[in-house]
């Protein structure tokens, strides 16, 4: 009896508890639900960008609603299959208002509560059908067919296309036509002999070009200041007039190379235009391309799995490593990826010693009282404040007093001629704007970090005879280090994602030049650059095709994910390697 | 600096003396003195009018129920109440004649004539040798040979020497419970202090563990002046050559331990090692 009731009386209490345990673990699982289906999207979508997917060629019934401009014959990839009532498309052919009293009529309301499903499928060219994405019904369908020949061909403008190759037209005008048995390793040769004179093209217009340019333009700068000292003294010096003589003499001289390069550049650029290949859309219209703009084809319906994956990797890797073309519609997103990158090295490098001596002067320095009570409730709204705002900021204080002040003392000859150097966006104003969004989360990481370290041990440090500051900056601060790393993860999780404040103090859609690159003094980094986060909404939301941009937003948002996770996986091998090296340090 | 080199020269010099006048009576009867010693935490009394002199080379127990002060008289020795906000004292602490609080005294200097052993062990996270020399290194010792020598006598001296000679270089959170104690004492004595102060060094620790600790103390005594805080009788009765005993923030009786335990002068001291209260 005894054992019954003591039995009941522990039992009764658990089940009202497990109610909330119940609830929270639902919580839980929801919330993983939620970020797993979210990753799994973006994985899924993000991946599919690049994988190489089977051309499916359909015949549509004559004048029925899916033709377009007579064409009866399609080829694309099918995007996705989706239902729509006739009325939501009556609304949005604008038709139901206009011909109102004749659908009555004719009793097509009833019908229009009927569903339609149909194809979306990205049928390229851009320049012929004016969208990559057309929608073809269902029952419109005659025929679908998957045709072994046809190509989808990466173009330098306009984005992808699918034809059939039918023959080569050389310089020399001789032929080789798809009859012909050598037609498609002659199409594979001339389009690699192009992409070779293509990166050629790209040589000497950045790595030889470039530098000539950059030269000239800061020569004409010197010879332009130099002219408005003479408008407004009268005449020169001697000293400057020789000056002026030695500017104008190297400027010629540059200009000579210059121009020599551009001609070099300009003769391969002609052949890869004379070169050209005839096709055949798959309605049998004609049409030709010049091998320069042909990138890279592949045959879509021919590829085994392996060679899917190849062309997937080959895909994958010129999106990462190239960079962007067509006001970033197509090709790659390398500077964007750079970008990021640099930016959230200046931002951690900026974020974490600042943070740290902030915290350690607020935890072991300063004297507890209503001060520090207030400075600490407000590092903590700081963490609150709209990161718009510190955009703001930092354009105001970073941009135009310190990059101003920095022009004025430095760069003077610049700033006068209305061309400033640090006195507009530029990377290292954005990273330092970003590590002031980010101070909060660093301070408050560390002081909770030092406040762990036991007193115990500060004692021991006392006692064996060190200074405040000797017990700090052996025993504190490397006890504190893997929460002082915490901090910085959490920073740059932050920063690496953030765009609103950076679209004003240094973030462009195109920026010419990376941050780091050959020219002295090889890290520029007043720089312009490009972000993957600006990247995803410039692409996304500002680009004049919107919905072939879609899948370019999901692999782009792929690669943004998994750049914070790269940084912040190695800060956290970081992190576990210092904690092993003190571990047992906060017991 | 001067004064470590001072006592280690002294060293063999002191081993001398100590075996030429066993009975100890060469040495200071008032090394640390307290004398009409008031403390405050706030406006919180917590020691009244302590008159206390504690011998050179000698262990003197503090014994008392919680809360007596006998840890705060502790800590008032090497000072380390100034980390505490709001603290006032009134009276004199002398050591070695000199003024604790004397203008001239800076802390940093008295604390490294004085080593300290907490309660709870609190090695740091650095390996095993970086502990032991932690005193040194803050002290500005940089000499490979000084500080080889110094991680062996003291570890020497802590009797922990054998146990860890082979691995210097591990880190010293893979010591057992009582090694990390005694390699706490080691940290102490490689400053080459003359006075130890144990905060209830054994509480945390196991019969053995105790066992060995307190044969170490036995052996220190030779060269340092021990003040050992403890609430197990019979630690102050089998360790210390003389022991006070607080209440309340008094100093109710001082005296050689075998008095204080067979024939205490206060009726509350008996009934406290007796244990019939505290």
């Amino acid at each position: 009896m005894e054992n019954n009731a003591s039995s009941t009386s522990t039992k009764s209490p658990a089940p009202k508890g497990e109610i909330w345990v119940w609830f929270t673990s639902l919580g839980l699982v929801l919330g993983l639900a939620m970020v797993l289906f979210l990753f799994g999207l973006i994985l899924m979508r993000g991946f599919s960008f690049f994988w190489p997917v089977p051309v499916v060629q359909l015949e549509l019934k004559e004048d029925s609603e899916s033709v377009f401009r007579g064409n009866t014959s399609f080829a694309g990839v099918i995007a996705s299959t989706q239902e729509r009532s006739l009325q939501e498309i009556a609304v949005e052919e604008e038709i139901l208002l206009e011909e109102e009293e004749e659908v009555e009529a004719d009793g097509i309301l009833g019908q229009a509560l009927q569903t339609i499903s149909e194809y979306r499928v990205f049928v390229g060219s851009r320049d012929r059908y004016g969208q990559s994405f057309r929608y073809f019904r269902h029952n419109d369908i005659l025929e679908r067919s998957f045709p072994e020949d046809i190509i989808r061909a990466e173009r330098r403008v306009e984005g992808d296309a699918f034809f059939f190759p039918q023959r080569i037209q050389f310089q020399d005008g001789s032929e080789v036509t798809r009859e012909d048995a050598i037609f498609e390793d002659e199409l594979d040769r001339v389009v690699k002999e192009a992409r070779s004179r293509r990166s050629q093209i790209n040589r000497i217009d950045r790595r030889e070009i470039g530098p000539i340019n950059l030269e000239i333009r800061q020569l004409t700068m010197d010879l332009r200041y130099l002219n408005r000292i003479e408008r407004s003294e009268g005449e020169l010096t001697e000293a400057q007039q020789a000056e002026r003589e030695r500017l104008t003499g190297r400027i010629a001289k540059l200009n000579e190379q210059f121009e020599l390069l551009r001609d070099q550049a300009d003769e391969l650029r002609e052949t890869n235009q004379s070169i050209r290949v005839f096709y055949e859309y798959a309605d049998g219209t004609n049409g030709q391309i010049a091998i320069g703009d042909l990138f890279r084809f592949y045959y879509p319906n021919r590829l085994g799995f392996l060679q899917r994956v190849q062309v997937a990797g080959i895909q994958f890797w010129e999106f990462v490593s190239g960079y962007p073309r067509e006001a970033n519609m197509s090709g790659g997103i390398f500077p964007a990826i750079f970008g990021t990158f640099v930016m959230t090295l200046i931002m951690s490098i900026a974020v974490t010693p600042f943070g740290v001596i902030t915290a350690i002067y607020l935890r072991e320095y300063a004297v507890q009282g209503p001060l520090v009570r207030a400075v600490r409730i407000a590092i903590n709204n700081l963490a609150g404040v709209p990161s718009i705002v510190f955009g703001v900021f930092g354009l105001g204080f970073f941009v135009y007093i310190m990059g101003g002040t920095i022009d004025s003392l430095f760069f003077s000859q610049a700033q006068e001629l209305g061309t400033p150097t640090f006195g507009t966006g530029g990377i290292l104003w954005a990273g330092l704007t970003l590590a002031l969004l980010n101070l909060p989360v660093v301070i408050v990481a560390t002081e909770e970090s030092i406040s762990a370290v036991p007193r115990g041990v500060r004692e021991g440090s006392l006692a064996c005879g060190a200074s405040k500051w000797q017990t700090i900056q052996r025993l504190v601060i490397p006890a504190s280090l893997p929460g002082i790393l915490t901090g910085m993860i959490l920073a740059m999780a932050r920063g690496a994602g953030e765009v609103a404040p950076l679209m004003l103090v240094g973030v462009v859609a195109l920026a010419p030049n990376l941050p780091v690159d050959g020219t002295f003094p090889f890290v520029h980094l007043e720089r312009k650059f490009m972000h993957l986060g600006f990247h995803i909404y410039d692409v996304g939301f500002q680009s004049p095709d919107s919905e072939a941009a879609i899948p370019t937003v999901f692999a782009t948002t792929l690669i943004l994910i998994a750049l914070i996770v790269v940084l912040n996986l190695s800060a956290i091998l970081l992190r576990n390697h210092i904690r092993k090296k003190h571990k047992g340090s906060a017991f | 600096m001067n004064d470590s080199t001072e006592t280690l020269q002294q060293t063999p010099e002191i081993t001398r003396k100590e075996m030429d006048n066993p009975d100890k009576t060469d040495f200071r009867q008032d090394y640390i003195s307290f004398r009409n010693y008031n403390f405050y935490y706030g406006a919180t009394q917590v020691l009244f009018e302590v008159n206390l002199d504690i011998p050179e080379r000698q262990v003197t127990a503090l014994i008392g129920p919680s809360g007596c002060g006998k840890s705060t008289l502790l800590r008032n020795i090497n000072r380390m109440n100034d980390l505490v906000d709001g603290i006032r004292h009134e009276g004199e602490l002398l050591i070695d004649g000199t003024s604790a609080y004397d203008p001239t005294v800076e802390v940093i200097s008295l604390r490294k004539r004085i080593g300290m052993v907490f309660q709870k062990s609190n090695p740091f996270a650095k390996s095993i040798y970086e502990n032991v020399v932690y005193g040194l290194r803050v002290a500005g010792r940089k000499k490979k040979s000084t500080l080889d020598e110094a991680v062996e006598t003291s570890l020497r001296r802590a009797a922990l020497w054998d146990e860890v000679k082979d691995r210097l270089g591990e880190s010293a959170f893979g010591l057992s419970g009582g090694q990390m104690q005694r390699l706490c004492i080691a940290r102490a004595i490689a400053n080459n202090p003359e006075i130890i102060l144990m905060d209830e060094p054994c509480s945390a620790l196991d019969p053995v563990a105790t066992g060995k600790i307190e044969d170490l103390i036995h052996d220190l005594k030779k060269e340092y002046t021990i003040v050992i805080v403890t609430h197990n009788m019979q630690q102050a009765a089998r360790v210390s050559d003389r022991t006070a005993f607080f209440y309340l923030g008094k100093l109710i009786e001082y005296d050689e331990t075998e008095k204080m335990f067979m024939n205490p002068a206060q009726k509350q001291t008996e009934d406290y090692v007796r244990g019939r209260f505290g």
